[in-house]
């Protein structure tokens, strides 16, 4: 193995690396700060090591990896929204559990495997980075063991997600049976010179595959899973799994999608198309019934990969910013939304109710403001982040023609506002004095760090909503080389 | 520069109201009080300082512009200009704010910092839009208005006011998404004509369109604006957010929300879809009507003395929307001046209506009566607002309304008549307000105080203003004339017919 290829491989080896440091001081002694710190040293260091990877660019490292501009800005996206689930899930973790080292272990490992799905070039490195990422998720999700909800939230993942790695593997063989690659790019050749008729295999595994894909993406109607293992699941791994998981796949879907040539599919093309419409109304329509919030915002997120895919299905250059840029917005205002929810939640348990948020502002109005941020850029209000994503996902969809699409996803917008208002009216309703003064008596205690987190979060929300300039820049430097 | 430090003041405002509420409830009142001042008085500077020219400039240039770039890769530039047209519409929202900071003066109580901050920012977004002259910024003025309104309906609003305050919301919100989609529709039907990326109004006027588009684009720029006008049918969200806003959120939405549509019509749908809007002026001339009677029947049935002022609100602005159709110079500055004077007197009445809610804790018109030996300076303030209201010659709102039939009888005498029939209209329901308020018996033996000196003095302020243009209209003619004009060289350039 080349130089080369260590530096390119050097984000992986850095979080792999910090794994192990971790598991090995957990097995001399338990400190949790002490593990907390040295995830944060290790992730930010694996942030600081796509700067040396950055110099070898664009280089393909054995037949599985490649390190491009595109896989470079996602690994920073996905790395930096690690680093802010592990800052928030320190204090969670601290008044509540009794072994709380080893989800870091686990946290690392996931991450891990979403950096392989972001640089494999290859069915294999495709196939290991999902399982490494998966398996990691069955531990963290059933993490709180003893609690409500937890086992059956992490069985129920574990079972689908083992359905849906069968289908992906199927698939997988189908059109290798047919192509003779488990490589993108030479798939891409063996594509180009097939007539798409003909080809029951290629299809074949083409469907297989998006529904694998679908899976982990969660949109409908791959989606069952969803709301339950949101609910169950600790509030930094829902956090996680909305969005490092989500996104490590977007990333892979579009390297997929435009890399091994599979855009010109028409068949495919309309699947996703009726996939996005199935998961914006289906999100939406969920959503609007729900009174616990975890769920709520479980709902929302497959409405809003639905509008992902939006931008997805109208294809050319301006699909890949518009969905890089819309996830960039995507994580960023979900992790704000979910480090509200760990914050508020107390000590025996998450805060899901609507009720727990009732008259937030009057009691803990740094917290509300967050919240209403995030909330208001869900629903694509101008100022947030998540107002620039949506109207780049319009104008991607505009310029393709597709005006259908976006009219529902008009539409959709229109419906979710309903929802996201439901919160935001119980966030600011009146309270009576003393009841404010009673409650901020028993506010739960909250790490610095977990502050430190919301505060970044929120101040990137607002700055992508007012001034997108330099991430649009970066995004079309990067994401350039996916062409 | 003058133009950022407009909207920046009020931000700014904002935020240092609600930091100085820990100081006493005063301290943030005084604040949005000290920041509408300073606007107003650079507002008024401005008028000053083109005194003479206002009034000259050719059709189509700016008094003051800023342009900065703010999102190249889309062509998006923060791109901020002030006409005749703008800067009235900007005085009047710096004015009708001070109002509004008067008249919940003494009615909010609780968090009070919060309020004004968001008074301050929903004005922010309010002169945003009358100033923004790119489309993007426009749309962003536009949303920005939406989210601190809803706080106030839906915080310090009556009994209803999350129903109201959520309906509001999603109304807007929807309407206003069509108009995105339209903005960005004639984004890239300018890009495939000259190869140019930009949401700059000045460049994206002229584009050549043509159908099956066009027609489209425009009704998505025009369902938005007839939302917020309001336009029968897609009023329903008024009257319910005018009834359960508390009195500043009232007289902001009736005053100035609803004129942000009036203005969008005639700054945006006309002259960017000149040839589209002259084919829909017909039906949307018809719909003006159909505002003004309905809103003027359903405001003489009401019991609900927020309610009414708010149908009637609905009836004005059917005058507007047929003024701007006729599209000719007499109706067009009739809708002008209507825009201002609707602001004044429905904002006048609005807190007169909050005054007398806070005193009696009612609105119902059945319960009310008799009021004028308890109360005098408010009966006598009411009695000038209703005549007001319902077009006495000498008050503003006479002019505005008479300048708007005389042009629109040249377009469509038939729609002209039935019109006429909104006047007759709104002298019943005028005059059934201050009867039914202020005299007859008084069943429930109502003993309150009267209004404060600085009620007086605010409302005393309108009523000036108000006398002002029904005597002298020609003030406000001539500085909204440049712009105006430039609408009726459209008419001209496209050889249309005289209307």
């Amino acid at each position: 193995m080349a130089t080369v290829d260590v530096l390119g491989l050097l984000p992986l080896l850095t979080v792999a690396a910090t794994g192990l440091v971790v598991l090995l001081a957990v097995a001399v002694r338990r400190h949790h700060g002490g593990v907390a710190a040295l995830t944060w040293i290790g992730l930010a260091g694996a942030l600081a090591s796509l700067a040396a990877a950055s110099s070898v660019v664009p280089s393909q490292i054995t037949a599985l990896f490649i390190l491009d501009g595109y896989g470079l800005f996602y690994m920073a996206l996905l790395i930096g929204a690690s680093l802010a689930v592990a800052a928030l899930a320190y204090g969670y973790l601290e008044e509540r559990e009794d072994n709380p080292e080893e989800f870091y272990i686990l946290l690392l490992s996931a991450t891990l495997g979403a950096l392989v799905l972001v640089m494999s070039r290859h069915f294999a490195a495709l196939f290991l980075g999902l399982e490494l990422l998966s398996v990691s998720l069955y531990a963290l999700i059933a993490y709180q063991g003893t609690e409500e909800g937890a086992l059956e939230a992490g069985l129920k993942y574990l079972i689908l997600a083992a359905a849906s790695s069968a289908f992906l593997l199927f698939g997988m063989a189908l059109i290798y049976a047919e192509l003779g690659t488990l490589e993108f790019d030479r798939m891409a050749l063996g594509l180009v010179a097939q007539d798409e008729a003909r080809h029951v295999f290629v299809l074949t595994g083409l469907a297989l595959i998006v529904v694998g894909i679908g899976f982990k993406l969660a949109v409908a109607p791959f989606h069952l899973w969803t709301p339950d293992v949101y609910q169950g699941a600790p509030a930094p791994v829902t956090a996680f799994v909305a969005t490092v998981s989500k996104g490590s796949v977007v990333a892979l879907l579009l390297r997929f999608f435009f890399q091994a040539g599979v855009y010109p599919y028409d068949s495919v093309v309309v699947a996703f198309g009726l996939i996005a419409v199935a998961s914006m109304f289906v999100g939406n329509l969920l959503a609007l019934w729900q009174d616990n919030v975890k769920r709520l915002l479980a709902y929302s997120s497959i409405a809003h990969l639905g509008y992902l895919l939006v931008a997805l299905v109208a294809g050319g250059p301006r699909a890949v910013e518009a969905a890089t840029f819309y996830l960039v917005a995507y994580m960023v205002t979900t992790l704000g939304a979910f480090g509200v929810v760990t914050v508020v939640s107390e000590k025996d348990h998450d805060a899901e109710a609507l009720e727990a948020y009732r008259g937030l502002f009057w009691r803990r109005p740094w917290l509300a403001v967050i919240l209403t941020a995030a909330l208001l850029s869900l629903a694509g209000i101008p100022l947030t982040a998540g107002f620039v994503g949506k109207f780049y996902v319009l104008a991607a969809g505009i310029e393709s023609s597709l005006w259908l699409l976006v009219i529902l996803l008009v539409i959709n917008s229109a419906i979710s506002v309903f929802y996201y208002l439901r919160l935001l009216v119980v966030i600011y309703s009146l309270l009576p004095e003393e009841e404010i003064r009673q409650v901020a008596g028993t506010a739960p205690s909250f790490s610095r760090m977990g502050h430190l987190a919301l505060a970044m979060l929120l101040v990137l929300l607002v700055w992508l909503g007012v001034y997108p300039t330099p991430l649009v820049h970066t995004i079309r430097l990067t994401v350039g080389s996916l062409w | 520069m003058i133009l950022v430090a407009l909207i920046v003041i009020l931000l700014a405002g904002g935020l240092l109201a609600w930091v100085l509420e820990r100081w006493g409830a005063h301290w943030a009142r005084w604040t949005a009080v000290v920041a509408l001042g300073i606007d107003l008085i650079l507002g008024l500077l401005l008028w000053v300082q083109h005194q003479g020219r206002v009034g000259l400039v050719e059709p189509g240039a700016w008094l003051a512009a800023v342009q900065w770039p703010w999102i190249p890769q889309f062509g998006i530039s923060v791109h901020l200009a002030i006409d005749g047209l703008s800067l009235l519409l900007v005085l009047l929202t710096f004015f009708l704010g001070l109002m509004a900071v008067a008249g919940s003066w003494s009615e909010v109580q609780t968090r009070v910092g919060f309020f004004h901050f968001n008074l301050l920012w929903v004005l922010a977004g309010i002169v945003g839009v009358f100033l923004a002259l790119d489309l993007f910024l426009f749309y962003f003025f536009w949303e920005m208005m939406l989210v601190p309104m809803y706080l106030i309906i839906a915080i310090w609003g009556h009994e209803n006011r999350v129903y109201a305050a959520v309906k509001f919301f999603i109304f807007t919100q929807a309407s206003g998404l069509l108009m995105l989609l339209a903005i960005l529709g004639l984004f890239f039907i300018h890009h495939q004509h000259t190869g140019v990326y930009t949401f700059d109004y000045t460049q994206l006027l002229g584009t050549p369109l043509g159908p099956p588009t066009s027609p489209w684009l425009m009704l998505g720029f025009f369902v938005a604006f007839a939302v917020k006008l309001p336009m029968v049918p897609l009023h329903t969200w008024l009257p319910d957010a005018h009834t359960e806003a508390p009195t500043a959120g009232s007289v902001i939405l009736a005053g100035l929300l609803l004129k942000t549509g009036a203005y969008g019509l005639l700054r945006f749908v006309v002259p960017l879809f000149p040839e589209e809007a002259w084919m829909f002026a017909p039906a949307a001339m018809a719909l003006g009507v159909v505002g003004i009677l309905y809103g003027a029947v359903l405001a003489f049935a009401q019991t609900d003395l927020k309610r009414l002022v708010a149908y009637t609100s609905v009836s004005h602005m059917g005058f507007v929307l047929l003024g701007v159709f006729a599209w000719n110079e007499l109706a067009l500055q009739g809708a002008v001046l209507e825009i201002i004077c609707h602001g004044l007197s429905t904002g006048g009445l609005f807190m007169l209506v909050g005054a007398l809610q806070e005193r009696l804790h009612t609105r119902d018109l059945r319960r009310l009566g008799g009021l004028w030996s308890t109360v005098p300076r408010l009966g006598g303030i009411g009695m000038v607002l209703a005549m007001a209201s319902l077009g006495l010659p000498g008050l503003g709102n006479f002019v505005a309304e008479f300048l708007v039939l005389v042009g629109a009888f040249r377009a469509s005498p038939w729609l002209t008549v039935i019109a006429a029939l909104g006047l007759v209209l709104a002298t019943a329901y005028a005059l059934r307000f201050i009867q039914h308020t202020f005299h007859g018996p008084s069943t429930e033996g109502w003993c309150v105080p009267d209004l404060s000196t600085r009620d007086i003095a605010a409302m005393a302020a309108m009523i000036v203003v108000l006398v002002w243009l029904g005597l002298y209209p020609q003030a406000v003619i001539d500085v909204a004339g440049p712009t105006l004009g430039t609408l009726q060289q459209l008419a001209d350039q496209l050889g249309m017919p005289e209307r």
